[in-house]
């Protein structure tokens, strides 16, 4: 499933990346990668915008990111 | 003396800059821009042990292979500028994710040392680090600190006279994953058994860079006999690396194997105690702040706190600064006999001067705001919750900021942008804040609205006005967007702070740099501009007039008629004057606008000031330029000689057109170059002609 899919209070991990060279090198150096394990923390109104904890990091992203995101629920 | 020349390098929220102040005591800094961007440049240069430390601090960056200009600019420097040793700051509480950037700054092969910082904040958490294990694992030496308390700052800087009196950097003990180390071991192993050597790296660092595809190794490797056997030994390593990632794109499997490496570091070397306490904090303060439903009132309620304090309390100072610099003119003018050079100062410089000290408290007042935003992690927040609305347009979270603090003066919103860190998204926003219709614009409303609807209706057609420029702002973000600055958006991934008390030093340091910033750079530019604004209005003289005006008043006893006659002579002056004269000289252009000549004066004197426009027609309508937006006269005045198309046209003109000359020069220096408000000036004209013309057709 995708990660713009989960729910605030969601665990996954993450299985795929598919974004481009720009956006994959800055989720890489936040520490965004394929196995990383990550909590959805809070939504904003319509998911425009998603922040999420991924080793002790909180990090927004934006929903049509999140999107691009494969994961697996945990 | 020796010279040590340093580069600070880290993340964000690393707390670099306060380091750089417990460093150096905070003496002697000096803040610029890297040449030819505008990303914010530090310097300080200090004296420790006999030897000279220069620093630099770069920007704050994740990484150094990225794309944004913060991340072009810390690489650029770190590879092709001269220095001895790099700091890498890392935060102690956020190891695992600093270390990313730590493994990237090693393959520099410079000399480096890791100033693990807020160990102070890591031991409230309850996180105990292994420095010696990090030592081991790196190669690098690491020094545990606070730049809060100042513990340990002394031993960093007595690790830097070390590290750089050492010959050279120790190799590290970094272990990648299986697959990838069977590879090097391959690799360096056939390296060593053909007693190959290049520039100073040992075999295994050979063998990682080509299996990570260094682009300036292969450049090097490229006219070498052993390319040829390497071939085949690279092409079957890769592949096996490649099923092992399940992928083929090598930038992907180095992030993985860095990411895996640091959580190994970090799994390693550092022990997390019973509780993460401040984890909980900032989890239960976004529970509230970014709140589905509450986290926008919220805000909202805290900008309008800001919006208040910033102009309510800045007016405060504001009218003393006001009343001060006339009365200094008028106490200078009197001492001063020969006309001219009165009228220079005075008039002039004085008065250029003082439109530059202004602004001041407001500039300080948003600044403290801005800082206090910042340094608690509240900034991100309001990035992130009002990223949804602001994408629409084109425009990113925090645009919200900047494009507010317009409604109350551009000066200090233009300088609000930087906090907008990709360059495009800074220059739309740039572009439009002088939609949001500034505070020097409302008298120019307030006298035709209420000329020409009455007070019961003015208030309504206000709010009208404002809300219509803020959208047509809007549109236009999206035009700017969609025609000028083409191209993918910029990835809207960015840290959330942890939730920090602000601190005083960075705030009073971030506050007094921008303040001095703005006073010299501005400062010189507007003063200049003010003076040819005067010149242009003032000369040439007319000593005919005057002598002819002059005869008159002396044979009239009447103060009332003395006045009409010293008005007359005030309008008389200002149209043969340069300005006049250009004004009259561009009047075709604004004729199909439906403004004559007198208006078209007053818009250009209003490129100086916004507040001008009432006074220029007061004396335009020969009523004088003591009056004010309330003034009936005036407004009787207007409504007798100016058709009502012709004054709506000229209020939509008002409230699109270049903003004052202050704001002006603010701009082209955020923007990062005068031929941006090259633009802007052309951007903001054609607009509000086509929208002047469209309202005074329909209405006509």
């Amino acid at each position: 499933m995708k990660l713009s899919e989960l729910k605030k209070g969601d665990s996954a991990l993450i299985k795929k990346i598919d974004t481009n060279e720009a956006l994959k090198t800055r989720l890489a150096s936040f520490g965004v990668v394929r196995g990383s394990e990550l909590t959805i923390e809070a939504c904003s109104m319509g998911k425009k915008t998603m922040e999420i904890l991924v080793d002790g990091t909180l990090i927004g992203l934006r929903g049509d990111e999140a999107e691009k995101i494969e994961v697996e629920k945990i | 003396m020796d010279t040590i020349r340093i580069v600070l390098a880290g993340q964000p929220n690393v707390g670099k800059s306060m380091l750089i102040n417990a460093m150096s005591g905070s003496n002697g800094l000096k803040v610029g821009n890297f040449s030819g961007v505008t990303v914010e440049k530090t310097e300080v240069c200090f004296e420790h042990h006999c030897h000279q430390f220069e620093m630099v601090d770069l920007p704050g960056t994740y990484s150094i292979r990225g794309f944004s200009q913060e991340e072009k600019v810390a690489h650029n420097y770190l590879q092709n500028e001269e220095y001895d040793v790099i700091i890498n700051v890392l935060d102690s509480t956020h190891l695992q994710r600093n270390l990313l950037l730590t493994l990237e700054l090693l393959k520099l092969n410079k000399k480096m040392v890791l100033a693990l910082n807020m160990a102070d904040e890591a031991k409230k958490e309850g996180i105990e680090i292994d420095v010696k294990q990090i030592e081991a694992i790196i190669g690098v030496p690491v020094v545990s600190v606070s730049a809060n308390t100042k513990m340990g700052v002394e031993e960093l800087l007595e690790k830097i006279h070390e590290v750089a009196d050492s010959p050279k950097r120790e190799d590290s003990n970094i272990v990648y994953s299986d697959a990838v180390e069977e590879e090097i071991l391959e690799i360096s192993t056939f390296l060593d058994d053909k007693g190959f050597k290049i520039r100073d790296l040992s075999s295994r660092e050979v063998a990682i860079r080509l299996l990570f595809e260094d682009k300036d190794l292969y450049k090097e490797l490229h006219d070498e006999p052993i390319m040829m056997e390497l071939q085949p030994i690279l092409l079957k390593s890769l592949q096996h690396i490649y099923t092992h990632h399940e992928t083929k794109n090598i930038t992907e499997i180095k992030y993985n194997e860095y990411n895996a490496i640091a959580r190994g570091i970090r799994m390693e070397t550092v022990q997390c105690g019973r509780n993460r306490g401040g984890k909980n904090r900032t989890k239960k303060i976004d529970d509230i702040l970014i709140n589905k439903y509450l986290g926008i009132p919220i805000f909202l309620f805290l900008m309008w706190g800001l919006f208040q304090l910033t102009f309510e309390l800045g007016a405060v100072p504001m009218e003393f600064i006001d009343a001060g610099v006339s009365a200094f003119g008028d106490w200078i003018g009197s001492t001063i006999s020969n006309e001219f050079m009165r009228s220079v100062i005075v008039d002039g410089i004085i008065a250029g001067v003082g439109a530059v000290l202004l602004f001041l408290p407001n500039i300080i007042i948003l600044y403290i705001g801005i800082a206090l935003l910042e340094t608690t992690g509240y900034m991100s927040r309001v990035a992130f919750l009002l990223d949804g609305f602001f994408h629409k347009f084109g425009l990113h979270g925090k645009s919200f900021i900047p494009l507010v603090t317009g409604f109350g003066c551009s000066v200090p919103a233009y300088m609000a942008a930087r906090t907008l860190k990709s360059e495009k998204d800074r220059l739309i926003t740039l572009f439009i804040i002088g939609f949001m219709s500034c505070g020097a614009r409302l008298p120019i409303y307030v006298l035709f609205t209420g000329a020409f609807f009455g007070q019961d209706q003015a208030g309504n057609m206000l709010f009208v006005i404002y809300i219509s420029g803020a959208l047509l702002g809007l549109v236009m973000a999206k035009a700017l967007r969609v025609f000028v600055f083409k191209g993918e958006d910029e990835p809207f991934v960015m840290e959330m702070p942890k939730y920090r008390l602000p601190s005083l030093t960075l705030m009073w340091h971030t506050v007094y740099n921008n303040a001095k910033s703005y006073v010299k750079k501005a400062g010189t530019f507007i003063l200049g501009a003010s003076v040819l604004i005067w010149v242009l209005a003032t000369y040439p003289n007319q000593p005919i007039l005057e002598k002819e005006y002059k005869s008159k008043i002396e044979l009239i006893k009447d103060t009332k008629e003395v006045i009409k006659l010293e008005n007359e002579l005030k309008l008389k002056k200002l149209e043969n004057s340069y300005l006049g004269q250009i004004g009259k000289a561009s009047e075709p252009f604004f004729a199909p606008l439906g403004f004559d000549w007198r208006m078209t004066v007053a818009l250009e004197a209003g490129l100086a000031a916004k507040e001008v426009v009432v006074s220029t027609l007061g004396v335009l309508y020969a009523i004088g330029d003591n009056v004010d937006e309330n003034s009936n006269a005036l407004a009787n005045e207007l409504k007798a000689n100016v058709s009502f198309a012709s004054a709506m046209a000229f209020i939509v003109f008002v409230m699109i057109y270049l903003p004052c000359l202050a704001a002006s020069m603010v701009f082209a220096k955020e923007a990062g170059g005068y031929k941006y408000l090259v633009y802007l000036f052309f951007f903001t004209t054609v607009t509000a002609w086509i929208l002047s013309f469209i309202t005074y057709q329909i209405l006509a």
